[in-house]
């Protein structure tokens, strides 16, 4: 854990450097929205979390769950540099036969809370998850990461309208708001803006940051609940392709894969 | 079956503080007295069943033993995805209570008759699907559905379903129970069309043909030592179902069927057919539509057994 912003910043760099190595090494897409969620699973897993890797399975860890399963390049890397499972693994994502699967499989590796890959599944189950913890009287935090294209959903907005009605003070969901989807802007495939203001409309705690300004995402991240029972979002504004500057806002490398050159580029950059 | 199910499950969770009952906005009136001896362990989810199922597959995955409870149709076809993704695929011991399967709620139209639950949830792996014959059958396979460690799909009926047993029967998951004994046909009544099988067999008995009755109560995994020693000694097995032919029990029995070498008896399906019901009528009206009746399974076993006869 730190709270040194240039540290965490150093870490999300690294991050990023597997994240872009391993799409290319294993043909991998979804590169661009990997990237742009690097800074926000940084803040969680070295900053915010209450997580030991030594015990990935204690009742009453920190939960955090990458709703957009599309991006678990990062959250492989995230995992693995935070201790959570060998870091040669990493070698092996996407190989046939390997834990490291292009969507998290249940119990793959420690650290992964749930499967996901299908969109407008996470909020769902991190709002049990906080549910639970209520039940239990355990009294952990669950974090939930969604992408903006996955707030076409409509699941999301069921969880949206139950975690209000549940007081789930202890549920907060950060949605990676890279203005892209698969294929168009997230603005225009359905109307999604306002984004922020639709979440306060649904009682929600709602806070808008630069999702690749590390001390505001710290910021928003361990603000206080303010005692009105209300769960939380965190509407973090991000570039899809974050960190290489050929990728940056670029919907092509949603699918496309770096060669042999971009690779070499990318990883330039990002030193 | 559902009176009883509410019976069971607060008693269960009287006992057992990890169990949670989550709602699809149904049974307010019937988990009145579960809210008042459970109290915390409620949730109405509202009309919003995919996030119900991964509600109830978050909480599992902490720990708790949650039972999720709406309409048969809205607990599986409405959330299929959540079941096969968030429950199936994680392996989570979470128990889908569906209410009113098959045509319970004939009168109510296709969006709320479940005659496809069945081949849609059997296609699932890690999934179990037990379908109780009576109220009886109902509150024992509650008590083992919350002793496995993996989902279940509990298909109910409505209310007012004639009791078959009148004592507890011996009750496994997986294990049929042999309600009565015959020695030329046996019936293998499914869920709440149990009854209907036992009045089949006694009209049958009326015809000189004794009939063993069955309950055959999980339709996930099947019963096979039950089917082997079935298809040996009678001449004809029948399964009687309120499901679609297309994917039912009758469906898995005939799957089962055709890799059994040499079996004597003939496989009977009595299901609802591939199309669904276009008219207002209840229960039995659709019932009686689809020939799932004593006497048109009488009829029909007694032209299988004496071709041109009957």
């Amino acid at each position: 854990m730190t709270n040194n912003t240039g540290e965490l910043e150093s870490i999300a760099r690294r991050i990023r450097r597997a994240a872009v190595r391993m799409s290319h090494d294993a043909d991998v897409p979804h590169l661009g929205s990997s990237l742009s969620c690097v800074d926000i699973l940084t803040a969680l897993y070295w900053a915010t979390a209450r997580i030991d890797p030594a015990k990935p399975d204690a009742p009453g860890r920190d939960r955090i769950i990458l709703s957009k399963g599309h991006a678990v390049s990062s959250l492989y890397a995230a995992l693995s540099y935070r201790g959570f499972f060998p870091e040669t693994t990493l070698a092996s994502f996407g190989r046939p036969g390997a834990c490291l699967a292009e969507h998290p499989y249940p119990g793959c590796v420690p650290g992964i809370e749930a499967a996901t890959g299908s969109l407008g599944h996470g909020l769902s189950l991190g709002l049990g998850m906080a549910l639970a913890g209520k039940t239990l009287g355990l009294d952990y935090r669950t974090f939930v990461v969604l992408s903006d294209g996955e707030c076409n959903e409509g699941s999301v907005w069921e969880a949206a309208m139950m975690a209000p009605a549940q007081k789930l003070d202890n549920l907060t969901a950060i949605i990676d708001y890279n203005r892209w989807q698969a294929t168009g802007r997230s603005e225009e495939v359905l109307a999604l803006a306002p984004l922020a203001e639709k979440w306060k409309a649904f009682g929600w705690r709602t806070q808008e940051v630069d999702g690749h300004d590390m001390a505001a995402l710290l910021r928003a991240l361990r603000a206080p609940s303010g005692g009105d029972e209300k769960p939380s979002v965190i509407v973090a504004k991000t570039v899809k392709g974050k960190g290489v500057s050929f990728m940056e806002d670029n919907n092509n490398w949603h699918y496309r894969v770096p060669n042999e050159e971009e690779l070499k580029n990318a990883l330039k950059e990002l030193e | 079956m559902r009176n009883a199910f509410a019976r069971e499950i607060t008693a269960l969770a009287e006992k057992n503080e990890k169990i949670v009952l989550l709602s699809g906005d149904i049974g307010n009136k019937l988990f009145d007295d579960y809210k008042k001896k459970v109290r915390g362990r409620f949730f109405n989810c509202g009309v919003a069943e995919a996030n119900m199922m991964s509600v109830a597959a978050g909480m599992a995955m902490c720990g708790l033993r949650p039972v999720t409870y709406t309409i048969a149709s809205f607990s599986t076809t409405r959330c299929l995805e959540q079941i096969r993704i968030d429950i199936a695929y994680h392996n989570l011991p979470v128990i889908i209570v569906g209410v009113g399967g098959g045509l319970s709620y004939a009168e109510n139209g296709a969006s709320h008759q479940s005659c496809e639950d069945i081949a849609f949830l059997s296609a699932l792996p890690n999934m179990k699907i037990i379908c109780p014959g009576d109220a009886m059958e109902a509150t024992l396979a509650l008590r083992k559905a919350l002793e496995q460690d993996s989902p279940v799909y509990l298909r109910l009926g409505k209310k007012g379903e004639p009791a078959v047993h009148q004592a507890p029967p011996d009750f496994a998951i997986g294990k049929a129970i042999i309600v009565s004994k015959g020695s030329e046909v046996c019936l293998l009544g499914v869920g709440n069309m149990l009854p209907t099988a036992a009045a089949a067999a006694k009209a049958l008995k009326e015809h000189g043909i004794t009939a063993e009755v069955v309950s055959l109560h999980t339709a996930k995994p099947l019963d096979e030592e039950l089917l082997r020693a079935a298809f040996s000694r009678f001449s004809i097995v029948a399964t009687i179902e309120e499901h679609s032919i297309m994917g039912g029990v009758g469906s898995a029995v005939a799957q089962w069927l055709a890799q059994a070498p040499d079996q004597k008896a003939r496989l009977l399906e009595f299901a609802t057919p591939d199309r669904f019901f276009h008219t207002a009528g209840r229960q039995q009206y659709a019932r009686d539509c689809f020939g799932l009746t004593a006497d048109n399974i009488c009829g029909g076993i007694l032209r299988a057994l004496k071709p041109g006869k009957n």
